[in-house]
C-alpha cells in the first residue's frame, strides 16, 4: 500500500486497526548544541496523527533502544490547522503536523515517520523553532490598516464581493513558515542583525501586497514598497514556485510576488519622474 | 498618569488585544503576555460568526433590545442582565470598527456586509468571513496591536506563561499590582508591576481531556487567580457542543449546517454492530432523535441533541463500534449539493479523518467547547432602570430600551469588569459574564472585544483615578515582588526536584493523571449530572491530585522544559476540576447546559442564582456560595424548546446552526 499524497487525503482501503510505526526525530537540547537522532516505536490505532503519537511519546519517552529519554518539545495549538503553530518537516516534506493523519504518511506495520524542525528557523530545542523573524517581517511591510484610533466612526468602505474573494484568499495565511521552508532563496539568518539583509520571503510580500489592495490600506502603499525595493526584497524570487506548492491554506503566493513586483517596477518608475 | 503606569494584559486573544488596543489608545503602556505569539491564539478557531444588529434586520423589525433579550433567554436567565443590554447595543459599532480596520467580512452584491441566519434568532443578524469569522477577527486586532508594538505603545511577551498575580495591601482588601511569570524558552521567572492587570486568558476545555479547545486552554491561568482569592462563578457552566469530530488528538468542531442541511443521526440498532455503516440496512439503523422527537427530528435544539447523544453511548452502550461516537449521515444527498452548500466542513473532515463525508457517513460525538463560567467580575449598572422586569420582547413591537451607550453599564467605570481583587480584571471568555448558563452561537466573538474595547477604559480610569494615582505599583516595596517569585521559583524546584530518572509509574505520571482526569470529568460533568456520579468525580479528582502532589517529572532540563509547565498546569487543572463539580452538585436544578437527572427543571426560587466560588486555601477544597442575579430589566420565563423550532423546516435549518 503507498503513501498516496501529501495533503492527507486517503486513496487506499483503512490499514489494520494496530500496527507498529516508529518515529525518528532529530533532536537538539538548545541553541548550538548538538543534533541527536532518537527512535521511538508506537502502537498506532485508526485516525491518530503526529500530535497524538508526540503526546503519547511525551507520557512515555522510552526509545527503540530501551533508553529512557525525555518527552520531545514541540509547538502546537489549535491542531486543526488554523493557527500556523505545528509546522514541522515530516518525511522530508514541510507541512502541518496536525493535519498528518498517520494512516496516510506510514499506512503499514513497521513504517517509519522521520520528524525534523524547519531548516531556515533557528531551533529552540527540539521540534520547536523561533519564526520571531516572520512577524518582524510583518512590522517591515506595515502588515495593518491605519485607521484612525478604536472610536465609533461607523462602517468601513464598501468592497465588490470578489474583491473580498481576494483579500479574503490572502488573509488565511497563518504564519506558519512552510513557503520559507520551502523556498530556495530564503536563507536561516539566526542573527536579528541579519534579517534585513536576508530575502523576505513569500510571506511577508503577500501580506504587503493584501494591506495595499484595501481602501485605507493603501495610505501606507508606497511605505510598503520602498521596503520591499531593497536587496532582501521582492527581486530575490527566483521564481522556483516552490511556496505555492507547499502552502497548506492554498495562498496564490505566486500571484502576490508578481504582482508586488510589478507595483515596485511601476513604483520606482514614478519616483523617478517625479523627482522624489 | 505618569509614563512609568503599566498595565499587564494576560492573553492575546480576541479580549487580550481589543483591550490593549483600547488601553494603549487611552495612553497606558501595556505589557501583552501570552503563552503563543498572539495570532495563534484560541480566537482563531471560531468558524461561525459574530452577531449585531443591523439595517436590514432593524427594518425587517429586530433589535439590539431583541438581540439583548435573546441573549439572556437563551442564557436561562442565569446572566447578570445589565452588561448583556450593553453589548447588544454595542455589537453594531463594533463590526463597523472590525470592518474599518480590514476584516474581509463576506459582501453582497452591492457591497454591504453580507448576513447569515444562526441559532437563537429569526433574524439574520450574523456577520461572517469565510468559514473563518474567528480568525480573521483575531488577525484584524492582531495586525492593530503590531502598530502599536511598533510605536512602542505595547510590549508584548510571547511563548511568556503567567504563574500568578501579585497581590499587596490596599484600603479595602487585597490589590492586584503586577504578575509573576516565566519565559517558556530560557525558564527565567520574574516579576513585573502593573497598575491594573487584565486576565484574558479564556476557556478551561483541557480539564476534559478532549474539547474543540486549543492545547493551551488549560484553565490555569484562571486556578492561579481563584487560588489568589479571585472567586469562581457558574464554574459548572459549560457548553458540550453536539457535532465534534472524535480524534486521537481532540474534537473538532463539525458545524450544525450539517444537520440542518438534512443530515441524520443514527446508530446501529444491535449493540455492537461492527459491520460497515453502508452493509447496515435501514431497518437496522436506529435514528434515535427522529424516533424519540417525532416533531423536530435530527434538528432538536443543541442541549437535547447533545443529551441524546450522550446517553445512547455513555449509558446505553450502543454507540459505533461500542465507542463514544454516532454516525452523522449525510450520504443520502446528491454530493454536487453537498459540496455547494457544505463544502468547507466536508473538508475539514476529510482532512482529518481521512474519509469523504459525501460517501461514509460522519461520525461525530458530543464535546466540551465553551465554558461560560469563570472568574466573577463586577461592573456599575447604566441609566437604563426601568420600574420592573419587562416581560418577552415581540419583534417589531416598540423597544423598552434604546441603544444608546451608557444603558446597560456606565462607560469608563473603573469597577466594570473587575473582579473581587481590586486591580485584576477579566476579559473575555475567562469573564464569567454575558451568558449565563448557555451561550448562544455567534455571540462569544462579541463578548470578547466587547469586554476589550468597552472596559478597558474603565481599567485606565481606575489608574488615573484610583489607588494607583496615590499609590503607584512603582512605589510598592520591592519584597512584595521577591517573595511572590521565590514562591514560584520553589513550587518549580519541587516539581523539578522529582526528575530523578527511573520508572514512570502511571500513578505518578502527570501526562496520565491528566488523561484520568479528562476522562472522568467527561464522564460524570459534563452532559447529565447526577448527585453520586458527582461526589465519584469529586472522589477521583481528590486521588488525582494526591497523585499529582507525588508526582514525578520525565524532564529535568532547565531550557525549554515544555513537561515542566504541562505538569504544573495539571495541579491548576484539578483545582478548576474541583470546583466545576462542586458547583455542579450544589445547583440542584437543571438550567441552560447544566442538566440534573435528579432535579430536571428549572427552579428560578432556590437557584436562580450565581455560583460564587472560592479558594478555601487552609483546605485546598472549593467554597460554593450561591449570590442573587441582578435581573432586573427582564422577566425570567420558561425556555421552551420548540420556541425557535415551530416555523417551517427551512427556518429550522438555521436555527440549528448556532455555534
Amino acid at each position: 500500500m503507498t503513501v498516496a499524497t501529501t495533503n492527507g487525503t486517503a486513496k487506499k482501503a483503512a490499514p489494520a486497526n494496530t500496527r507498529k510505526v516508529r518515529f525518528r526525530i532529530k533532536r537538539c537540547d538548545g541553541p548550538n548544541k548538538l543534533v541527536r537522532w532518537e527512535t521511538f516505536e508506537l502502537s498506532i490505532a485508526k485516525g491518530e496523527n503526529v500530535i497524538s503519537c508526540l503526546q503519547k511519546i511525551a507520557a512515555n519517552p522510552v526509545t527503540t533502544e530501551g533508553k529512557r529519554s525525555t518527552p520531545v518539545v514541540w509547538d502546537c495549538s489549535c491542531l486543526e490547522e488554523v493557527c500556523g503553530s505545528c509546522t514541522m518537516v515530516i518525511n522530508g516534506q514541510v507541512r502541518q503536523s496536525c493535519s498528518a493523519l498517520i494512516d496516510v504518511i506510514a499506512p503499514d506495520d513497521g513504517d517509519t515517520v522521520r520528524l525534523e524542525p524547519m531548516s531556515k528557523f533557528p531551533v529552540i530545542r527540539d521540534l520547536w523553532v523561533d519564526r520571531s523573524r516572520m512577524f518582524d517581517a510583518l512590522k517591515r511591510v506595515k502588515a495593518w490598516v491605519p485607521i484612525d484610533g478604536t472610536y465609533d466612526l461607523g462602517a468601513g468602505p464598501r468592497e465588490r464581493p470578489e474583491d473580498q474573494a481576494v483579500r479574503y484568499a490572502l488573509s488565511e495565511c497563518m504564519t506558519c513558515g512552510c513557503c520559507l521552508e520551502a523556498c530556495p532563496q530564503f536563507d536561516l539568518a539566526a542573527d536579528e542583525s541579519e534579517w534585513n539583509d536576508s530575502f523576505i520571503g513569500a510571506q511577508a510580500l503577500s501580506q504587503a501586497r493584501l494591506f495595499n489592495l484595501h481602501e485605507t490600506g493603501a495610505r501606507l502603499k508606497s511605505d510598503r514598497l520602498e521596503a520591499l525595493m531593497g536587496p532582501d526584497g521582492v527581486s530575490e524570487c527566483g521564481n522556483a514556485q516552490n511556496c505555492v506548492k507547499v502552502c497548506p491554506k492554498h495562498i496564490p503566493l505566486t500571484e502576490s510576488i508578481a504582482a508586488v513586483g510589478r507595483s515596485t517596477t511601476l513604483y520606482a518608475i514614478s519616483k523617478w519622474f517625479s523627482g522624489k | 498618569m505618569t509614563q512609568q503606569q503599566r498595565v499587564i494584559v494576560v492573553g492575546g486573544g480576541l479580549a487580550g488585544l481589543a483591550g490593549s488596543a483600547r488601553m494603549a489608545e487611552a495612553g497606558l503602556a501595556v505589557d501583552l503576555f501570552s503563552l503563543v505569539p498572539v495570532k495563534r491564539s484560541h480566537s482563531v478557531c471560531a468558524q461561525g460568526g459574530i452577531n449585531a444588529c443591523n439595517e436590514v434586520a432593524r427594518q425587517q423589525g429586530y433589535s439590539e433590545y431583541e438581540h439583548f433579550d435573546e441573549t439572556i433567554y437563551g442564557g436561562d436567565f442565569l446572566a447578570d442582565q445589565h452588561p448583556v443590554l450593553e453589548m447588544a447595543n454595542w455589537a453594531p459599532r463594533i463590526i463597523d470598527l472590525l470592518d474599518r480596520m480590514g476584516v474581509p467580512f463576506n459582501r453582497t452584491a452591492e457591497g454591504y456586509r453580507d448576513l447569515r441566519l444562526f441559532g437563537g434568532s429569526l433574524f439574520k443578524r450574523t456577520h461572517f468571513s469565510g468559514a473563518t469569522t474567528g480568525q480573521q477577527l483575531l488577525y484584524a486586532l492582531d495586525e492593530q496591536v503590531r502598530r502599536l508594538e511598533a510605536d512602542g505603545a505595547v510590549t508584548k511577551y510571547e511563548s511568556w506563561e503567567f504563574l500568578r498575580p501579585i497581590l499587596a495591601d490596599g484600603t479595602n482588601g487585597p490589590r492586584c499590582v503586577g504578575i509573576v511569570a516565566q519565559d517558556l524558552r530560557t525558564m527565567q521567572i520574574r516579576a513585573f508591576r502593573a497598575d491594573a492587570v487584565v486576565m484574558a486568558t479564556g476557556g478551561a476545555g483541557l480539564v476534559f481531556g478532549k474539547s474543540t479547545n486549543s492545547v493551551i486552554c488549560t484553565g490555569a491561568a484562571l486556578a492561579r487567580c481563584y487560588q489568589a482569592g479571585a472567586a469562581y462563578a457558574n464554574p459548572e457552566m459549560i457548553q458540550v457542543h453536539p457535532t465534534a469530530v472524535p480524534g486521537a488528538d481532540k474534537l473538532r468542531l463539525m458545524s450544525e449546517s450539517a444537520r440542518g442541511e438534512g443530515g441524520r443521526v443514527w446508530v446501529p440498532r444491535k449493540k455492537g454492530d461492527s459491520r460497515p455503516a453502508r452493509d447496515i440496512p435501514e431497518a437496522e439503523r436506529l435514528y434515535f432523535l427522529e424516533e424519540k422527537y417525532p416533531k423536530y427530528g435530527n434538528i432538536v435544539p443543541r442541549d437535547i441533541a447533545t443529551r441524546e447523544i450522550f446517553d445512547i453511548c455513555v449509558n446505553q452502550h450502543m454507540g459505533v463500534d461500542g465507542g463514544n461516537q454516532v454516525y452523522l449521515d449525510l450520504t443520502h444527498k446528491d454530493p454536487e449539493y453537498l459540496t455547494r452548500k457544505l463544502g468547507g466542513i466536508m473538508d475539514i473532515y476529510q482532512k482529518f479523518v481521512g474519509v469523504d463525508p459525501r460517501y461514509e457517513p460522519m461520525k461525530i460525538f458530543p464535546g466540551v467547547h465553551y465554558s461560560m463560567g469563570g472568574l466573577w467580575t463586577q461592573y456599575t449598572a447604566g441609566s437604563y432602570a426601568p420600574s420592573e422586569p419587562q416581560p418577552a420582547h415581540v419583534s417589531g413591537s416598540p423597544t423598552a430600551c434604546d441603544a444608546e451607550i451608557g444603558r446597560g453599564m456606565l462607560p469608563g467605570a473603573p469597577n466594570n469588569m473587575m473582579t473581587n481583587i481590586e486591580g485584576l480584571y477579566a476579559f473575555g471568555e475567562v469573564n464569567f459574564a454575558f451568558h449565563g448558563a448557555n451561550r448562544l452561537g455567534a455571540n462569544a466573538l462579541l463578548s470578547c472585544i466587547f469586554d476589550g474595547l468597552f472596559s478597558g477604559v474603565g481599567v485606565a480610569n481606575y489608574i488615573r483615578d484610583g489607588a494607583p494615582s496615590t499609590t503607584p505599583a512603582e512605589s510598592i516595596a520591592q519584597s512584595v515582588f521577591d517573595s511572590a517569585v521565590g514562591a514560584e521559583t520553589s513550587r518549580q524546584k519541587t516539581i523539578t526536584d522529582t526528575a530523578t530518572g527511573g520508572d514512570h509509574a502511571d500513578e505518578t505520571n502527570p501526562y496520565i493523571i491528566a488523561k484520568e482526569m479528562g476522562e472522568e470529568m467527561t464522564a460524570g460533568c459534563t452532559v447529565v449530572r447526577e448527585e453520586k456520579r458527582l461526589q465519584k468525580t469529586l472522589d477521583k479528582i481528590a486521588e488525582l491530585q494526591d497523585r499529582w502532589a507525588r508526582m514525578k517529572l520525565a524532564d529535568g532540563a532547565t531550557w525549554t522544559n515544555q513537561s515542566l509547565s504541562f505538569a504544573r498546569s495539571v495541579g491548576d487543572m484539578l483545582t478548576v476540576a474541583e470546583a466545576m463539580a462542586c458547583g455542579a452538585k450544589a445547583r440542584k436544578e437543571s438550567r441552560g447546559a447544566h442538566y440534573r437527572i435528579d432535579y430536571p427543571d428549572r427552579d428560578d426560587a432556590k437557584f436562580m442564582k450565581t455560583t460564587f466560588v472560592t479558594f478555601d486555601a487552609g483546605e485546598g477544597r472549593a467554597r460554593v456560595e450561591h449570590r442573587e442575579v441582578r435581573a432586573e430589566l427582564v422577566a425570567p420565563r420558561a425556555r421552551t424548546y420548540g420556541k425557535v423550532d415551530k416555523e417551517e423546516p427551512a427556518k429550522a435549518e438555521a436555527a440549528a446552526a448556532g455555534v
